[in-house]
C-alpha cells in the first residue's frame, strides 16, 4: 500500500511513517498541502493522512478544493474532538477521522476499514508457500480452499508475515495487537496463537514456539 | 436588560395627547366661530331692520316723519324668538319707541353707519344696532338716531347647541384618533419586530448579516447590529480558532510523544521499561480524552442551551454512530449488532449523536473482546428508545443515577482509560431534548443496558 | 273665617272694578281657599264652559273672571293690575306684554306639544285660531246676490246704496284693540281694504266696540251687514238663535284668523293653577274636531273654505302698528275713509 501523509509536525510525521513502514506499507510524506500538491501529482496513492491544521492552510479546505478530482480515500488527523468538527469534515469529503494522539491500532483498524470500504484499491496479497494472505480481506487461501480469519488474528498473521523466519515475543505480538487501554495478559496472546494455529494447520504454513523467546512463523517451502 | 417602557406605547400615548390637543383646540375654535357666527347673524339682522326703519325717515311740515315697516320687525322675529325693542330719538328727544332703552348717547355714530353695542335690559342682555340720519327740520339737520335691540338669548342658545355638537364632533375624533394612534404605532413598529423576529428565529450559530428591506429609521439599527453579528462571529471564530490551534499545539506533541513511546516499545526488550512505556501512553491517551471530553460537555452544554430542532431519524442515527465506531469494535472483534426501525425524533442532530456516540463508546470500551453489542431502536408507547445492551461488567454494585454524576466512574473499571463524562454528556443531552437516560445491569448480572429515551417526533 | 276672606276678596275687587272699565264679571267659588283671578276678553256666556270644566276637575279652586276690552286689558296688565292669567284675542297686545316684559314664563308637556306657531318663548299661549267674518242678515239681504270676495262686496255696497244706507256696521278701530288687528293686518295684506273701507265710509257706517253688539244687530235687522266680525262669536250666535237671520261668510280673497291666547302676568300668585289652566287650554286647542266647545280649535280641518291662509304669526311684526306714530298714521287715514262727513 502506498500512503501520503500529510502533516507538519516532524516528530510526529516519522514516527507515523516509520511505524506504516513497519507494517510493509510505503509512506511519502508532506509538511505541507503545497507538498501534497506536488506528491499527488507525481504519484498515485491507496489512502491519504490528512492533518487538518497546516502551515499553508486548512486541511479541510484541501479537502473540498480537491474532492471532486480525488478518488483516493482521505483519512483526516484533527487536534479537535469537538462533534461538530467531526462531522465538519465528514460532511467535507473525509472517509474518517481520528483525533490526536492515536492509537496506532486504532489508525490501522481504521485505514482498513476505509480501504475495504473503497474497495478498488489493488490487492496486496502475501504468498506464504503454498498459502495466499490477504489482509485486506483477512482471508487465508491454500488450494481451493479459503478461510476467513476474524479481525485479531488477522493483525497477528500480519505481524508474523512482516516478520518471516523471526521470533517474536508475547510482549511484543502484545504492543502490536492490542491498544492500550485494554488490561490484555500474555496468557491472551496464547489463546490467540492457539487459535490461529487451528486455523493454518495444514496449510504450509505453521507458528513455532520458541520455549522462552516467543514465537515464530515458518512456511513450507518444499 | 432594562425595559424603559414601551415605544409602541409611548408612539400610542404621543399621538393621543397631540390628537387631545387637537380636539381641544378644534372644540374651542368651533366654539368660538358658533359665537361669532350667531352674533354676526343677529348684528346683520339688527342692522337691516334699523337700516330698513332709518330709509322711512323724512321731514313733513317742520316735524320728522317716520313709519315702523312691518319688514323691520317681521324680519327680527324670522329666525329667532327674541324680544324686540326698539327707539327713534330726534337729537335728545324721543319720537317713539322704548323711552328707557341704554343707547349709548356719547357719540352718535357717523351718518348712514351702523354701530352695535351690547347692553342690560329689562332683565336681560340686549344687542343694539343703531343708525343715524341727518332729517333737515326747519332751520337746519336733526340726527335722527333708530335703534333696534334684540334680546341674545337665542345666540347663547345657538352657540351652546354648536359648541356641544362641536364637543361631540371633537370627542369623537379624539376617540378615533386614539384608534388610529395605536393602529399606526403597530404599524411603524412592525418593521423593527419583523426584524427581531427575523433575528430570533435564526439557529444559535447564523450570525449572517441580516438582508431585509428595513425603513430608513431602521437602517442605522440594521448596519449596527449587522456589525456586532459580524464582529461576534468575528469573535467567535478567533475564539474557535484559538482553541483548534491550542488543541493542536497541544494534541500534535502529545500523538507525537504517543507515536514514539509506541515505537520505542518494540525495540525495546526489558520488561520494566516496556511497563513504564505503556504508562506513559496510557498517560497520554487519559489527558487527551479527558480534554476531549472537557470540551464535548461544553460544547454540549452551549448547544443544549440554544437547542436546534429539527427533525431526525433516530435509526439513521445509529447506523451513522456505530458505523464510525466499527473500526475500533472490529479491533476487539466486538460485533454491534443493529436491530432498528425507523423512529422520527425531533432535535439536533450533532447533540444526539454524541449522546449516541458517548454511550456506544462506553460499551465498547468495557466489552470483553469477541463480545456483541445489541443496538435496538424503536418506538415505544410514543417515546423514541435507542438501546445499548453490551455484554461487559455490568454497571457495578453502586447506584445506577450515580453514574451520569460528573466524572464518577464505575466502580469496576479498572485499566479502562476514560474520564467519567461519557454518561454525564449522553444525560445532559437527553433532558434537553426532554427526555432521559436509563441505566441497568442486566439481569444475569452480565452486561450493561443503557437506553436514550426520547419523546417522539 | 270663610266669610272674612271672601269679604276682603270682594272689596279688593271693588277697587279693581274701580280702576278698570270692567264689562262683566263673575265668580265661581270653589271648596278651597285658592282663587284663580282670570282677566280676558271674552264673553262670559263663550268662555264659561272651560271654567265650568277646569272646576270640574279642581272644585277647590275659586275662579274670578273678570271681562275687560283688549285694550283695557293690556293697559291694566302694564299697570301692575293683579290677575293670574290674561286671556285675549288680541295678539298684538298679548304680544307686546310678553316682549316687554310683563309674561311669566311656563313649561309643561302640553305647551311643549303646541305648534311652533302657537307659542312664543313659552310666555304666550295661543289655543284658538278664530277668524273674521262678515255677518249678514238674511232678511235685509233678500233677493242679493251674497258676495263671495271683497271686490264683490264692494260692487254690492256701491249697486245697492240705499239697502245699505245706515246699516253696515264694523269696529271702530279707535276703541277695538281686536278691531285695530284686524284692520291693520287687513290693510297689510290686501289693497281692497281700503277701497272697501271707502265705500263704507259713504254709508254712514255705524261703529262699534265689540262684535257681540254687531252681532245683536245684525240678528235683529238694525244692521244688514256687518263686517269683520270674530267667527267665532258668530257661530256662538247661530247655535243660539236658529231663526235664519244670521247668515255667516268667510271672505274668500283673504280672511284673516287671529289666535287667542293666554299669558301669566308678572303679577299672578295662584301661577300653579294658571298653568293648569294653560294645560287645558292648550290641550283643548290641540283636539282635532270642534265638537260641542264654543271656540274653535287651533287646526280646523273641517272648514274647507279659506283654509288656505294661516293664522297671523306671533312675531315681532304684531308689535309695529302699535308704535303710537304708526297707529296715528294708520288712524288718520282710517278715519278720513271711514267718516266722510
Amino acid at each position: 500500500m502506498r500512503y501520503l501523509l500529510v502533516e507538519d509536525n516532524r516528530e510526529l510525521a516519522e514516527a507515523v511513517v516509520n511505524r506504516l513502514e513497519l507494517d510493509g506499507h510505503a509512506v511519502d510524506h508532506a509538511a505541507s498541502l503545497a507538498e501534497a500538491e506536488d506528491c499527488l501529482a507525481v504519484a498515485s496513492y491507496d489512502l491519504i493522512l490528512l492533518d487538518v491544521m497546516l502551515p499553508d492552510g486548512d486541511g479541510r479546505t484541501f479537502l473540498t478544493q480537491n474532492r471532486a478530482h480525488l478518488e483516493t480515500p482521505v483519512i483526516v488527523l484533527t487536534a479537535r474532538s469537538q462533534v461538530s468538527d467531526r462531522v465538519g469534515a465528514l460532511d467535507q469529503g473525509a472517509d474518517d477521522y481520528i483525533t490526536k494522539p492515536f492509537d496506532f491500532s486504532e489508525l490501522e483498524a481504521r485505514c482498513r476499514a476505509v480501504l475495504r470500504r473503497r474497495g478498488g484499491a489493488a490487492r496486496n496479497e502475501i504468498a506464504l508457500g503454498q498459502a495466499v494472505f490477504d489482509p485486506l480481506a483477512g482471508t487465508l487461501s491454500h488450494r481451493s480452499e479459503t478461510i476467513t480469519l476474524r479481525n485479531r488474528e488477522i493483525r497477528l498473521m500480519e505481524v508474523f508475515t512482516r516478520h518471516p523466519g523471526q521470533i517474536l515475543s508475547k510482549s511484543q505480538l502484545m504492543d502490536r495487537l492490542f491498544s492500550y487501554d485494554a488490561e490484555v495478559t500474555e496468557n491472551a496472546i496464547e489463546v490467540y496463537v492457539g487459535r490461529l494455529r487451528r486455523h493454518i494447520d495444514g496449510k504450509g504454513v505453521r507458528i513455532e514456539t520458541v520455549r522462552g523467546l516467543g514465537y515464530r512463523m515458518e512456511t513450507d517451502d518444499a | 436588560m432594562t425595559a424603559t417602557g414601551s415605544i409602541g406605547r409611548r408612539l400610542t400615548l404621543l399621538l393621543a395627547g397631540v390628537a387631545a390637543l387637537l380636539s381641544v383646540l378644534s372644540w374651542s375654535m368651533v366654539t368660538g366661530l358658533a359665537w361669532q357666527a350667531a352674533e354676526r347673524t343677529q348684528d346683520n339682522v339688527l342692522a337691516a331692520s334699523a337700516t330698513s326703519i332709518a330709509e322711512t325717515l323724512r321731514s313733513e311740515q317742520g316735524e320728522v316723519r317716520l313709519e315702523l315697516p312691518y319688514s323691520a320687525f317681521s324680519m327680527l322675529g324670522a329666525i329667532s324668538e327674541e324680544r324686540v325693542f326698539y327707539n327713534v330719538m330726534a337729537g335728545s328727544a324721543l319720537l317713539t319707541g322704548y323711552e328707557d332703552l341704554p343707547v349709548s348717547t356719547l357719540a352718535p355714530p357717523a351718518p348712514g353707519r351702523v354701530s352695535f353695542s351690547t347692553s342690560e335690559y329689562r332683565g336681560s342682555q340686549i344687542r343694539m344696532a343703531s343708525v343715524t340720519r341727518l332729517v333737515l327740520v326747519g332751520t337746519g339737520p336733526v340726527p335722527v338716531t333708530v335703534t333696534v335691540a334684540q334680546t341674545r338669548g337665542g345666540v347663547a342658545t345657538i352657540a351652546g347647541d354648536l359648541s356641544q355638537l362641536a364637543a361631540i364632533l371633537s370627542v369623537a375624533f379624539f376617540v378615533v384618533a386614539v384608534a388610529l394612534s395605536a393602529f399606526a404605532a403597530r404599524a411603524s413598529l412592525r418593521p423593527l419586530n419583523e426584524i427581531a423576529q427575523a433575528v430570533s428565529r435564526r439557529g444559535p450559530s447564523d450570525l449572517r448579516p441580516l438582508r431585509r428591506a428595513a425603513p430608513a429609521e431602521l437602517a442605522p439599527l440594521m448596519t449596527s447590529l449587522n456589525r456586532l453579528m459580524d464582529r461576534l462571529g468575528q469573535s467567535i471564530r478567533r475564539s474557535e480558532d484559538f482553541i483548534a490551534e491550542a488543541a493542536h499545539r497541544v494534541r500534535t506533541p502529545l500523538a507525537t510523544v504517543r507515536a514514539q513511546a509506541e515505537i520505542v516499545l518494540r525495540s525495546v526488550r526489558d520488561e520494566d521499561e516496556k511497563q513504564r512505556l505503556r504508562r506513559i501512553i496510557r498517560a497520554v491517551d487519559e489527558s487527551s480524552r479527558s480534554a476531549g471530553q472537557l470540551l464535548d460537555h461544553a460544547t454540549v452544554a452551549y448547544r443544549a442551551e440554544h437547542l436546534v430542532r429539527e427533525p431526525v431519524d433516530l435509526a439513521d442515527l445509529a447506523a451513522r454512530t456505530a458505523a464510525s465506531l466499527g473500526p475500533t469494535a472490529a479491533m476487539k472483534d466486538i460485533l454491534i449488532q443493529m436491530d432498528t426501525e425507523p423512529v422520527p425524533v425531533v432535535g439536533d442532530p450533532v447533540l444526539l449523536n454524541n449522546a449516541l456516540r458517548n454511550v456506544l463508546d462506553n460499551a465498547v470500551k468495557y466489552s470483553p473482546a469477541e463480545t456483541t453489542i445489541a443496538l435496538r431502536v424503536r418506538a415505544d408507547h410514543g417515546e423514541a428508545r435507542a438501546t445499548v445492551a453490551d455484554e461487559g461488567p455490568g454497571l457495578g454494585d453502586g447506584p445506577a443515577e450515580a453514574l451520569t454524576e460528573r466524572f464518577r466512574r464505575g466502580s469496576n473499571t479498572e485499566g479502562v482509560v476514560g474520564s467519567g463524562l461519557g454518561l454525564t454528556i449522553a444525560e445532559d443531552v437527553l433532558l434537553a431534548h426532554g427526555g432521559r437516560l436509563e441505566l441497568e445491569t442486566d439481569h444475569h448480572g452480565r452486561g450493561a443496558c443503557v437506553s436514550l429515551v426520547l419523546p417522539s417526533a | 273665617m270663610r266669610l272674612a276672606c271672601l269679604a276682603i276678596g270682594l272689596s279688593l275687587l271693588a277697587t279693581l272694578a274701580m280702576a278698570l272699565e270692567v264689562e262683566d264679571h263673575r265668580l265661581y267659588p270653589g271648596t278651597g281657599d285658592r282663587m284663580l283671578r282670570i282677566v280676558s276678553t271674552a264673553d262670559l256666556e263663550v268662555f264659561e264652559p272651560y271654567l265650568r270644566a277646569f272646576q270640574a276637575e279642581r272644585p277647590a279652586i275659586s275662579i274670578d273672571y273678570t271681562v275687560v276690552s283688549s285694550a283695557e286689558l293690556h293697559r291694566a296688565i302694564r299697570n301692575g293690575a293683579e290677575f293670574d292669567l290674561a286671556v285675549s284675542s288680541a295678539m298684538d297686545l298679548q304680544f307686546q306684554l310678553a316682549n316687554d316684559g310683563f309674561g311669566q314664563s311656563y313649561r309643561s308637556d302640553s305647551t311643549e306639544s303646541l305648534p311652533e306657531w302657537a307659542r312664543w318663548r313659552d310666555l304666550i299661549f295661543a289655543f284658538t285660531a278664530e277668524p273674521a267674518v262678515v255677518v249678514l242678515s238674511a232678511e235685509r239681504l233678500a233677493g242679493l246676490p251674497v258676495p263671495a270676495t271683497r271686490q264683490e262686496l264692494i260692487t254690492l255696497l256701491r249697486q245697492h246704496p240705499e239697502r245699505f244706507q245706515g246699516a253696515v256696521g264694523t269696529y271702530d278701530v279707535r276703541d277695538s284693540g281686536l278691531g285695530y288687528l284686524f284692520a291693520t293686518q287687513e290693510a297689510r295684506s290686501t289693497d281692497a281694504y281700503w277701497r272697501l273701507s271707502e265705500v263704507m265710509g259713504r254709508l254712514n257706517p255705524q261703529l262699534y266696540c265689540c262684535s257681540g253688539q254687531m252681532i245683536d244687530d245684525v240678528s235683529e235687522g238694525r244692521l244688514a251687514l256687518a263686517y269683520n266680525v270674530l267667527g267665532s262669536y258668530a257661530a256662538e250666535r247661530l247655535v243660539r238663535d236658529s231663526d235664519g237671520q244670521l247668515q255667516i261668510l268667510r271672505m274668500q280673497d283673504f280672511a284673516n284668523v287671529i289666535l287667542r291666547t293666554a299669558l301669566i302676568p308678572t303679577t299672578a300668585r295662584e301661577i300653579e293653577s294658571a298653568g293648569e289652566m294653560i294645560d287645558m287650554l292648550a290641550t283643548l286647542g290641540l283636539r282635532d274636531a270642534p265638537g260641542s266647545w264654543t271656540l274653535p280649535p287651533l287646526r280646523q280641518t273641517g272648514d274647507g273654505e279659506g283654509s288656505g291662509f294661516g293664522p297671523i304669526r306671533l312675531g315681532p311684526a304684531l308689535m309695529v302698528y302699535l308704535d303710537p306714530l304708526n297707529r296715528r298714521a294708520f288712524l288718520d287715514e282710517w278715519e278720513n275713509a271711514l267718516e266722510q262727513r
